[in-house]
């Protein structure tokens, strides 16, 4: 399967890693003793944890009473803390399911993760509704079976049991996803190791030997585990929104809920990941993996995300306004002026307002401001689902029922507590697995790592300048696999193959999919000096082939050759090339050719397609 | 272990050249025991004669399954078992059915296709497969030939002339 690559793509691997380094740096923080870092904070998580525990046992112990709940205020910090936690789970499925069948390679960066993010949030969720029924010994009356009580089933056309089966499939899915795509991670960990450590992954691996049919279902399991996660997700937070959609509350009874709690869901969700991922990489020394381009494209999908959050508190407010219902004006006029003003403005500003500074590249690409904004965005989602339930259930229908709720020191204690179980959990798992999944990052190397894609390359396949790749040979230390398995060989006189090998001087460019066909073309083209012209802005693969037609084949060349000479190559091709501008091009190729690349990004970036 | 296989394998440094090796295998008919890499390769089935995986169509049927569970059970229940009214409306409520009909679908779907993943490829908890060579999930591609197929000499001589940076035998 041959596919284009834009040539502007950004690497996605930084570091001329090669496979064995890349093994190095992802298994290797499994098998070190946890740093000063990792201790302080394990120790903070557990004492949350701890307390949270207590909270909730004082919870089970004296009732339901211990929270500052009362008749018309049903729900409170718990649902809130439920509803935002399923939230921050969804970007886990997103990046591993939706970006997968969508192909976006920079899923593999953060996937493993992000899908380890939303198990441990969906637990820390599910943790609410269990003591929310206040006799939590008796939660499994949930569940459907038959049973000495009639059998008396639940109710299956409730919204609740709706979110039961939800919850509890999409807790299933990715745990399933999750582990499946660790198996080959744990064997790669388990064949570094010794003793004991050997014995326990060779458990978790489940025996994996790497054989080529293994690969082949596990691919096949993978691609079919994302095509049903995907809309399992949409439905999870969808069923979610119809424990509210479906009552007949004003503020809660609106159609607009499913789309805009996912949307609300995917949104909290990336910054979760972002606020972790960026603490990740840095302790771990993951900079290589998960890039700036990586954090750039997931503050996009937090703009967009965040708009369209936007757009539907907005939306709600027209709809309250146009409908003409009083009880649906209230509700809204209540939340923006009524005793929680302060909930619903710290909302608009950290969910709609923050975001929109990622219009700007410079802000998308901002480390330190990024991380603020992640938190930022995590207050602001808990204050969206705060403003849904406590100001609306604050003020119902009978004015002597309203008043003001505030949380008991025990529902603050166990919402403290999730933070600690999650935080547990994510620090133990940055110890037990690798937290970059490392065969997803090796299969994309050859595609997105730097020595093969961006201004750093080297071109290995077209150039055939021998001291330039004896250069990169040493520098790179001893594995030169991933180099070219013919420079290596040339270099190595004694090796018993070389002499097999040069026979065949184009068999370094032949890949294996290419019809034969292609086989005499490759030859010309790997007999003359070229450079890959596509790096200039405003060539493609059509406009590059046109030039090397021409007699155009380097950096140099092409710088120079006049501006009008290249208009007349471009009029005489065949093909429609009248948008294309080569006025830049010479310049571009000039810097291209003596090597300056970062001040051939930096007139790349003021170019437009490659016109002034 | 019971069944012991003597095999004959080459290591290969970069998944071009063990795709270079399995081609010509491929076009001179000789019988590949099997290819270990740590990752991926895109390109292998079909050079390996290996048939596209039916797994998917094994996870739509434990769908299908998932979907009449649901749906005939929550039909029993409410018009049979323990017919209740819930708000006036009718017993059997086809829409109200549909969201646990879906979720139970992907349960039975993701679930079913995982365990028939594990126990078609023989994997599970505690299995312990032989290990041909530890670097195979690090950084190495191997092909490995079983010497009753293949006889050992045609093996080492193959994996030689493709370019394998070791050739080695081992008894598995």
């Amino acid at each position: 399967m041959s596919s284009y690559d834009s040539a502007i793509r950004e690497p996605l691997i930084t570091g001329h890693k090669t496979y064995h380094q890349i093994t190095e740096d992802l298994a290797s923080p499994t098998e070190k003793a946890p740093n000063a870092a990792w201790i302080i904070g394990f120790l903070i998580s557990v004492s949350l944890l701890a307390f949270g525990l207590f909270c909730i046992a004082w919870t089970i112990w004296h009732g339901i009473g211990t929270w500052n709940l009362n008749r018309t205020i049903g729900w409170g910090w718990d649902i809130t803390n439920f509803v935002w936690w399923i939230g921050i789970g969804h970007a886990g499925t997103l990046i591993s399911a939706i970006l997968l069948l969508f192909r976006q390679k920079w899923r593999t960066g953060v996937n493993r993760a992000a899908e380890a993010m939303t198990i441990f949030a969906v637990i820390c969720a599910a943790l609410f509704p269990g003591i929310h029924v206040g006799r939590a010994w008796v939660v499994f009356y949930f569940f459907p079976y038959p049973n000495t009580r009639g059998p008396l089933w639940p109710n299956f056309n409730s919204p609740l049991l709706w979110d039961l089966f939800a919850i509890s499939t999409y807790f299933t899915v990715s745990l399933l996803f999750w582990y499946t795509g660790l198996v080959p991670d744990f064997a790669t960990v388990r064949d570094r190791a010794k003793g004991f450590r050997r014995k326990i992954y060779n458990f978790l691996s489940f025996g994996w030997t790497g054989s080529a049919k293994h690969w082949q279902r596990w691919e096949s399991l993978s691609l079919v585990l994302a095509g049903i996660a995907t809309p399992l997700v949409l439905s999870v937070h969808t069923i979610v929104s119809f424990d509210f959609a479906t009552s007949v509350i004003p503020g809660w009874h609106t159609t607009i809920f499913p789309p805009y709690f996912v949307a609300g869901a995917i949104f909290s969700g990336f910054a979760m990941v972002l606020t972790l991922m960026l603490v990740t990489r840095k302790i771990l020394n993951l900079e290589d993996y998960i890039t700036i381009e990586h954090i750039e494209s997931m503050n996009k999908v937090i703009l967009v995300t965040g708009t369209i959050v936007g757009v539907a508190y907005l939306t709600e407010l027209f709809i309250a306004w146009y409908s003409g219902y009083v009880y649906e004006q209230f509700a809204f006029f209540n939340r923006a002026m009524g005793p929680y003003w302060w909930s619903y403005f710290g909302m608009m500003f950290c969910n709609v307002l923050s975001p929109q500074l990622f219009w700007w590249k410079k802000f998308r690409r901002n480390i330190a401001l990024t991380f603020f904004l992640s938190i930022l965005i995590n207050i602001g989602m808990w204050f969206e689902r705060f403003v849904i339930i406590a100001t609306t259930l604050a003020r119902d229908y009978i004015p002597s029922s309203w008043s003001y709720y505030s949380p008991t020191w025990v529902e603050i204690g166990i919402f403290l507590g999730t933070l600690g179980l999650f935080f547990t959990l994510y620090l133990i798992f940055t110890r037990v697995a690798p937290v970059v999944a490392i065969a997803e990052v090796k299969s994309i190397l050859k595609s997105s790592g730097d020595q093969y894609c961006g201004p750093n390359a080297i071109h290995h396949h077209d150039d055939h300048d021998h001291s330039h790749h004896d250069h990169d040979v040493h520098a790179h230390g001893d594995d030169t696999a991933a180099l070219g398995a013919t420079t290596m060989l040339a270099d190595d006189q004694g090796h018993e193959e070389s002499l097999q090998l040069d026979q065949n001087p184009t068999a370094e460019a032949i890949v294996m999919d290419e019809p034969e066909t292609t086989k005499e073309e490759t030859i010309t083209r790997a007999e003359v000096k070229s450079d890959d012209l596509k790096k200039i802005e405003g060539i493609g693969p059509k406009i590059a082939e046109t030039l090397n037609l021409a007699g155009i084949n380097t950096f140099e060349e092409l710088a120079n050759t006049s501006t009008e000479r290249l208009q007349e190559i471009l009029d005489n091709a065949e093909g429609n090339f009248g948008g294309n501008s080569p006025e830049s091009w010479a310049r571009q190729a000039k810097l291209a050719a003596e090597g300056r690349w970062d001040d051939l990004n930096d007139l790349q970036e003021k170019l437009d397609g490659g016109k002034y | 272990m019971a069944n012991h296989k003597d095999i004959v394998y080459g290591i290969y440094d970069d998944e071009t050249d063990l795709l270079r090796a399995v081609k010509v295998a491929h076009d001179k008919h000789i019988d590949i025991m099997d290819v270990y890499t740590p990752f991926p390769v895109h390109g292998l089935d079909p050079l390996l004669g290996l048939s596209e995986s039916r797994l998917h169509i094994a996870g739509f049927v434990y769908g299908m399954i998932g979907t009449l569970t649901a749906f005939l059970g929550m039909t029993w229940i409410f018009t049979k078992d323990w017919p209740i009214i819930f708000g006036g409306k009718p017993h059997w409520s086809f829409p109200a059915f549909v969201p646990i009909m879906f979720e139970l679908t992907v349960l039975f779907a993701s679930i079913g296709m995982v365990v028939t993943f594990y126990v078609i490829n023989g994997l599970g908890p505690g299995v312990v497969n032989p290990t041909i060579d530890l670097r195979l999930t690090d950084d190495k591609f191997c092909i490995a030939f079983d010497t009753h197929e293949t006889s050992k000499g045609d093996a080492e001589a193959f994996l030689r002339s493709t370019g394998a940076s070791e050739v080695h035998s081992k008894t598995i």
